[in-house]
Order: C-alpha cells, then structure tokens, then sequence
C-alpha cells in the first residue's frame, strides 16, 4: 500500500503539468487563430534550412 | 504619432479616385515605439499560400513594419512606421486578389474574450479536478461494494480527494457564487443559487464526514458536477461569442463617412459623427445619404427603397430635402446639412428600435422557466428530507448528509445542459445552411412564431429592377449605351444584355441619362423627357433613341426571388399564416403578393405604420415573425416576436434580428423554423427527462439509499443522455 504515497503525488503532479501546460497556451493567445495556425506550418520559408 | 498621418499634406504625391482617397488615419491605433497599428477585414483568403502572399507582399511595402493574418477571423493586423500609408496597404492587398476594409477593433470584444478565458480556465481546473478525486474515490467506491478497505486506508483516500476536489471546486465554482451572489443580492434566485448552496454544502458535509472518519463524502461529486455544469455554460458562451463577432464584422464593415467640402472647395473624407448642420457635403452616384439635408447642387435621382420600402427612384433638384440613409443613383449632389447624424431621420427610427428591445426583454427563456420549477422544488424536498430524517430518529450528522445528497444528486446538469447542448446543436446545424442565430432565446421565439410578416423589398423581392420582357434585338441596340451608365436602371438592362462593347464617347447627363454621339448621329438612353419620348409619368422605365431617331421603350421591376414563390405554401404546411407589410406603392406591392398567394397585404406603410400593423396582428392573439431588411423595418423588427433579416440587410436590421439568413434563399425561413421547433423538441424531451430521473433519484437520495457511487453515475449519466439527445439535431434529425 505504501506504494500510493509516491504513485499518488507522482501522478497529481503530471496532471498539474498538463494544467499549468494548458493555462500557459490560454494566456499566450494559442486560441486565437486555429485555422491559420495549422495552416501556417505549410508555408516554405526559403530562408529555412535543416540545422 | 497617428496625429502625423491626420492631416495628409497637400502635397500628397498619391492621387486617387475618390473610394481610395478616403482619410483612414482614423483607423490606426498608435502602439509601441513610434509604431501604428491598422486592423484590416480581409476577404478571400483561407489557406496557407494566402497567408505567405499577404504577408509577404505586405512585407515588401514600404512603410510596412509586420503583417500577421488571422485566418480564422479574417482580421489582418498591419503595423506601420510613422511614414507608412494605409491606403497603399489597402492598394496592395487589392492588387493581390484579397480586398480589406479597416474597421475599428471595439472593446467589446476584448472584456468578451477576457470571460471566455476565465470560463476556460475554470473548466479546465473542473475537470483536472474531476478526474484526480475520482482517482482516490474509485478506492473508497469499492471499500462499499466488500472489497477490503481499512477505515485508516479509506480515510486517508478522503483526505487526498478533499486535497484535490476541493480547491478545485472553489476555484470553478466562483462562476456559479459570483453569479449566485449578484441574483441574491437583487432579490431574485437564478440556477446558479441551488448550485451554489448545493457544492457549498456538499464539501461542508464532506469534510465533516472526512474529520468524523465517516464513509460517505462526495468531493469528487461536488467538482464533477461543476465540470459539467461549465461544459453547458462554455457552449452557451461559444455559441454568443460567434453570433456577436459576426453582427461586429459587419457593424465594423460599414464604418460611415462623409465627404465634407471645405470653404476652399477642397473636399475631406470625415466620419459621420463629426458632420455638424450646415456643412456642405458631396454625395456621388452610388453613395449613401449620409445626413438629413437639403440639395445646393446637381441633380439626381434618389432611391428611398431602404427607408420606405418605395422601388420607385424620386427626382431631386436644388431646394429638394432628403433623407439619410437614401442612396444616390445618378447625379453628382452637394448638400448643405440640416441635421447631425444623431439627429437625423435614422436616429428617429433608432428610438422606435429601443422601445421595442424593451418590450421584448420581458420574454422568459425556456431554461429560466424551468430553474423557477426546479429551485423550490428541490430545496423544499432538501429541508423536508433533513427534518423528516431527525423527527425518525436518525442522527443530525447524517440527517444532514442525506439533505446534502438530494441537493447534489437531483442534479442541476441535466437541466443546465438541457438547454445549451440544444441549442448549441441547432446553431450550428443552422450555420451550416448560412442562417446565423444570434441568441438562443430568438430560436426558442421562432419555434412559438405562428404568423409570418414580410417585407417586400429586399426580402421577397431582389430590391433591384430587373428588365420585363423586351426583344433581344431591341436590347442589343441599347446595350453599348447601358454598359456605360452606373443607373441601376441602366446597369439592369446591360445585365440582361450580357457581354459586349460600349459605346465610345458615352457621356452621363446627371439625373437624365446618357449619350453618345456616333458617324450617323445622337444615342440617347434615358428618361422620357430627355430622350424626347412622350411622357407616361412611369418612372421604372427607360426610353432609347437610336441614331436614326428610332425610339425603345425597356420596362423594370423588381423580380421576386425564385425562392420566394414557394414560401407560403410551405409556411402553410407548418401551420404559419403570412402577410406582407410594405412601405411600397400599392400596384408593385399588390403584383407581389399575387405571385406569393398571400391575400393579406398592406401597402403605404410608415415604419410607424408596420409597428402599428404587428400590434394589431398581436392583438389578434398572433405570435409574429417579422422578416425585414430595411431602415423603415428596424423598428417593426425589434417589436416582433421574432425577427429574421437577410444578410444584405442593413446592419441596423441584423442587430434588431433574432437571425440572419442567406438574402438569396428565403426558402431557409421555413428550414429556420424547423430547426427551432426541432429544438425545442429536443429541450423539451431533455426536461422531460432530466425530471423523469429526478423523480427517481430524488426520493432514493431523501431515503438514504444512495451512495457516492451511486451519485457519481447518476449525474454523469444523465448529463450524458442529455447531450447525446441533443446532438441528434445536428444530424437533420428530429422532424
């Protein structure tokens, strides 16, 4: 049983990551444009070249 | 440093025609290090390469510092350097395939957006919440069906899921306290009261249980409740938040201005609040009316179409009033303003619009109806439940605890998803078809709507002449001269001719018509007088003379929309009856509704005069749908029951309308009203249900017969059979 004392916390903390993951897309206007967001990945820049 | 782009210098080495020498520094918003910043209405562009064109081009202006393109919206933000000008943006992006109009970014929309953030927020905290207690009561679930389970083991699981729950439930629920606060406080009780007492008391009981070492808490009910409690008012938000951005677009479109000449003669492209009684404006061919006023120069025709519904065009001269808000078809005018804009006839129609929004805030929603049900109905069987339980001898403590399960178990989620979930499915299945709902209170209104009002011009009709039956040899004849003329009339019979050369050397006599002067001799295309014909006093017409004197008389009416035909057959069929209320003549009106098969219609009405009409209609016990797109039907529109504008309507319409639907298809009227009824369907099965469980649950939580397992399952179950049926409606189901 003693197991769930480290599984428990561990757990809580992924999940507050995933929460604080998704509280930082809210406040950096990631909603803003979806579509053109998904679209945006699409456009060749010549300037881009593999590192 | 807007202020430098103000006042262009008289210099300017740009010479424009007159819709690009509009002033737009208006239109720029002064931002950081010495930058500006122009939002742009972009339309046209929806993939990837659009947005590499546009921005790249826009990169290569000079004068541009950066570009970016929102795709989803539409909206293109253009920061500029101080020596940077709008107008060649706008002259770019032209070139390149994708007009721009500038429109101002209000702040509405910012403070909407800031409440949608916090309602994202507050769900995504319910269901972190609502999945990570769960995670500690699965545990304690089977401790109660005989697994092994110590009262150590099950309290220290309590324990993590109050840690877990009920932050998170605090921190999601404010949306429902704030909210519950504000009804209380002005005296009323709204949903959000039960839902407040209930997860309030809930965690009060639970931690009680929890210190007590009892069995039964119910943290992870409390956030799961707030979790899908939220779902039901961010799809509501979603759903206001579209219709607003929209009817915005289109308010932003329609930025209105002025050409005010000055003492010089120069002229200056203004916004219509600064024009004050007595300045001298320019009005062009094809222009608005901006304010009341009376004519110094030119002579035009005039098309009131918009303020009265009349198609016929009035002549003006020097000396002549006209009206805001009518369009100029012909000639160029100079009017010396008698009104500012707040003054002016379209204020007037304004105030009638207010005193109808007021009437109408009085109607109850659905939703509301059933709360008023719900909140005493629940909270008496809770008290009953706690004294009924201490008068049987049964502990305080756990008296309490079965009063704390009715509240949280006879589930609000069902009713607060019973109605969002609806009508979130029925906009979107409406928006699919090109009809835009704006709240959900219009679609509730449109299912009870049992009578029809139409508008004639615009609505039933295309509000634009169309040719009568002519010989095609006669039409070739005219045509070179038509294609040159911007007359409505003129540019209808060039339509009907097709393709094809113009006449060269056509000049436009203003308010006349126009001529050309060939080998042989003289072409004139135009008004009886002018073309030297006998005159018949009918206006919608247009006389030719060729070079051989030989005379052509073209005959105009505005056409019915082929759809229109149709329509009150098929509002018949669903059981509505239909009238026509029309500001137009009674022959044109007549020939209308003839056509349509409605027997009741009326002609020569005043905007005062439609109001009058729908009173009368709702005396007679009618709940009325009044369908309209012009200045003269703002009123009568937010007077109706219900309204329902095309989406070329005025924007003063659409924002007095419940809907806007496609101007083209009238036919999705009907369509509309059978997805409202389908809606209304659906909610009415979603209540019938959610009181069916109720019945159910309700007496076996007051009997203590249910457990934190059993309310967990429960309420998401019936939140689940809620949604579900409502998503039927997006699948055309439901007639």
């Amino acid at each position: 049983m003693s197991i769930v004392v480290i599984l428990a916390p561990f757990s809580l903390a992924l999940a507050l990551i995933g929460l604080a993951g998704f509280w930082w897309t809210l406040r950096h206007d990631q909603y803003e444009d979806p579509q053109g967001d998904a679209s945006r990945i699409l456009i060749e820049d010549p300037e881009d070249r593999p590192l | 440093m807007a202020l430098t782009h103000r006042d262009p210098p008289a210099s300017d080495p740009i010479s424009d025609d007159a819709a690009d020498g509009a002033d737009l520094s208006a239109y720029l918003t002064p931002g950081a290090s010495g930058l500006s910043r122009l939002d742009l209405l972009v339309s046209g562009a929806h993939c990837a390469a659009c947005i590499s064109r546009i921005e790249g081009e826009l990169a290569d202006t000079p004068g541009v510092a950066s570009a970016r393109l929102n795709l989803s919206t539409g909206r293109l933000a253009v920061s500029l350097h101080p020596d940077g000008d709008p107008r060649r943006v706008l002259r770019v992006l032209e070139r390149i395939g994708y007009p721009a109009s500038p429109y101002d970014p209000g702040s509405v929309r910012e403070a909407q957006d800031r409440e949608g953030r916090e309602l994202a927020m507050a769900l995504a905290v319910a269901g972190f919440g609502a999945g990570n207690a769960m995670i500690f009561s699965v545990p304690v679930w089977a401790g109660l069906f005989g697994q092994e389970l110590g009262p150590a083991t099950r309290t220290f699981m309590q324990w993590a899921s109050a840690g877990v729950g009920a932050p998170c439930a605090v921190f999601a629920g404010m949306v429902f306290f704030r909210s519950a606060w504000k009804a209380l406080r002005a005296g009323r009780a709204n949903m959000d009261v039960p839902i407040s007492i209930g997860v309030i008391l809930t965690l009060l009981v639970s931690f009680q249980e929890t210190l007590l070492m009892g069995r039964d808490t119910y943290f992870d009910a409390a956030v799961t409740l707030l979790f899908l409690l939220l779902i039901g008012r961010w799809m509501d938000h979603a759903l206001r938040r579209r219709a607003r951005s929209a009817a915005a677009d289109l308010l932003a479109l329609q930025a209105p201005s002025a050409s005010i000449l000055g003492e010089d003669g120069a002229e200056r492209r203004s916004p219509l609040r600064l024009v004050r009684p007595g300045n001298r404006l320019r009005v062009r061919p094809g222009e608005r009316i901006p304010v009341d006023g009376v004519v110094e120069t030119g002579e035009s025709e005039i098309d009131y179409a918009i303020l009265t519904g009349e198609t016929t065009p009035q002549a003006v001269h020097p000396g002549v009033a006209c009206r805001a808000g009518a369009l100029n078809l012909s000639g160029l005018l100079t009017l010396k303003a008698e009104a500012a804009s707040e003054d002016s006839t379209l204020a007037r129609i304004a105030r009638l619009v207010e005193s109808g929004a007021q009437s109408r805030s009085t109607y109850v929603q659905l939703a509301d109806k059933a709360a008023a049900l719900y909140v005493p109905v629940v909270h008496t069987a809770a008290a009953l439940t706690f004294l009924v339980a201490w008068m049987l001898g049964i502990p305080a403590r756990e008296a309490v605890l079965r009063a704390a399960t009715v509240l949280i178990v006879t589930c609000p989620c069902a009713l607060g998803l019973a109605v969002p979930a609806v009508q979130v499915a029925a906009a979107s299945r409406l928006f699919r078809r090109g009809v835009l709902v704006k709240s959900g209170a219009g679609l509730e209104r449109l299912a009870e709507a049992d009578h029809v009002a139409f508008d004639k011009t615009g609505v039933l009709t295309e509000g634009r002449p169309r040719l009568l039956n002519a010989d095609p040899a006669d039409i070739a004849r005219a045509a070179p001269l038509a294609r040159a003329s911007s007359h409505p009339l003129a540019r209808a019979l060039a339509e009907a001719a097709g393709e094809g050369p113009v006449a060269p050397g056509a000049l436009e006599v203003a308010g006349q018509g126009i001529e050309a002067r060939t080998g042989t001799g003289l072409m004139r295309l135009g008004r009886a007088a002018f073309v030297g014909a006998p005159l018949s006093g009918n206006q919608t017409e247009l006389w030719f003379r060729d070079a051989d004197g030989a005379l052509f008389r073209f005959s105009f009416a505005d056409a019915l929309r082929p759809e229109a035909v149709g329509l009150a057959g098929a509002l018949a069929r669903r059981g509505l009856s239909a009238s026509i209320l029309s500001g137009d003549v009674e022959a044109a009106t007549l020939r209308v509704a003839g056509r349509m098969g409605i027997p009741d219609w009326r002609s020569g009405l005043t905007p005062q005069g439609k109001v009058e009409a729908l009173e009368g209609l709702k005396g007679a016990g009618h709940r009325v749908l009044m369908v309209g797109d012009g200045l003269n039907d703002v009123a009568a529109l937010s007077h109706a029951h219900v309204a329902m504008a095309p989406g070329t309507a005025l924007d003063a319409s659409q924002s007095a309308a419940d809907l806007v639907y496609p101007a083209d298809h009238p036919g999705r009227i009907a369509e509309a009203i059978d997805t409202a009824r389908a809606a209304r369907r659906r909610a009415m099965e979603n209540f019938a249900f959610a009181a069916l469980y109720n019945l159910v649950a309700g007496p076996a939580a007051m009997m203590g017969l249910v457990n934190p397992f059993v309310a967990a399952l429960a309420m998401s179950g019936s939140s689940l059979v809620v949604t579900l049926n409502a998503l039927r409606l997006l699948n055309g189901g439901g007639r």
